[in-house]
């Protein structure tokens, strides 16, 4: 596929993650995960948390890590990607 | 779509624990015998881990209001199979619930179920449908990331629906209560994985590297 085919595939992803911050200013934009546990705590009041994370990390230091996470994955990809290309050009 | 450390009653968690543990082993294996093979492969095989690190850090806003992340499990499961996802989705799982509490080691069984095994799983078979039935490349690939992703949390939903049963309207009730959280912020994620998955899988497969199962 083209270059432009592909420029107008991540522009339309990129539109998709963005309409919703548009469309809905005012939204709290939380985790699912929580809103999940938030139904099971409010469903079965009687279940009881049997164990809980070793460790929590603070809300800034739950920051670096993901984007550790994400700069670690998007480093792997590159390095492929730009190998390949750096190959296919000579 | 992680289930939080203690959200599941001791013996689901077991036994997720044990349904997902030879799914783990069996995909090092294909790893190994991948590697053996085709030590070229090392690259993608990278790739895909990498694809797989960054989109399960990427918490994106969606249409309903809440964030979800999409999973990325879709891109080395069409290259060499479902089996491999299954240990790299591991390594990813572990890594959030050891440094970032999301998910735990308790729920890690139920967690790589749905993301590192149902979900490239399902990528996997609907990729090889797609090829069969004739279809372009570039749809193949959107439709295999798109179900792939969409699976993965209606997967979280049906474990929680099985733990949680709603107390009037049973396990039915807990599953449409749980997939409308998952499921509906996840739609229109997935379809944006989908396009984002092609676009990588394009680059990859760029400039004649033949790729498994590719048809284009």
């Amino acid at each position: 596929m083209s270059a432009r085919a592909n420029s107008l595939l991540l522009g339309l992803a990129a539109l998709i993650i963005a309409a919703p911050l548009i469309l809905n200013p005012t939204g709290q934009f939380g985790g699912t995960d929580d809103a999940a546990s938030e139904v099971v705590t409010s469903s079965h009041p009687a279940y009881e948390k049997w164990t809980g994370p070793l460790w929590q990390p603070s809300k800034e230091m739950e920051g670096l890590l993901f984007a550790l996470q994400a700069a670690f994955g998007a480093g792997l990809l590159g390095y492929v990607i730009g190998r390949r290309h750096g190959r296919s050009g000579k | 779509m992680h289930i939080m450390e203690g959200f599941l009653p001791a013996g689901h968690a077991l036994a997720w624990t044990c349904v997902s543990a030879p799914f783990v082993v069996l995909g090092a294996r294909s790893m190994k015998r991948i590697l053996a093979e085709r030590p070229e492969a090392r690259l993608n095989i990278a790739a895909s881990a990498g694809f797989t690190f960054v989109l399960s850090a990427l918490k994106l806003p969606s249409v309903s209001g809440s964030c979800s992340h999409p999973t990325g499990t879709a891109l080395g499961a069409m290259q060499f199979g479902p089996g491999i996802m299954a240990v790299i989705g591991a390594i990813v799982l572990l890594f959030q619930a050891l440094l970032l509490a999301h998910g735990g080691l308790s729920t890690l069984g139920a967690n790589i179920f749905s993301m590192a095994i149902a979900g490239p799983w399902v990528a996997f078979g609907v990729w090889k449908l797609a090829g069969r039935l004739g279809a372009p490349a570039a749809l193949a690939v959107f439709l295999s990331a798109f179900l792939g992703d969409l699976s993965t949390y209606l997967v979280t939903s049906f474990q929680l629906a099985l733990a949680f049963p709603d107390a009037q309207s049973g396990f039915g009730g807990a599953f449409a209560k749980f997939a409308g959280i998952f499921a509906i912020t996840q739609l229109p994620l997935a379809v944006a994985e989908g396009l984002v998955t092609v676009v990588v899988m394009n680059a990859l497969q760029a400039r004649n590297v033949q790729v498994e199962g590719a048809k284009a």
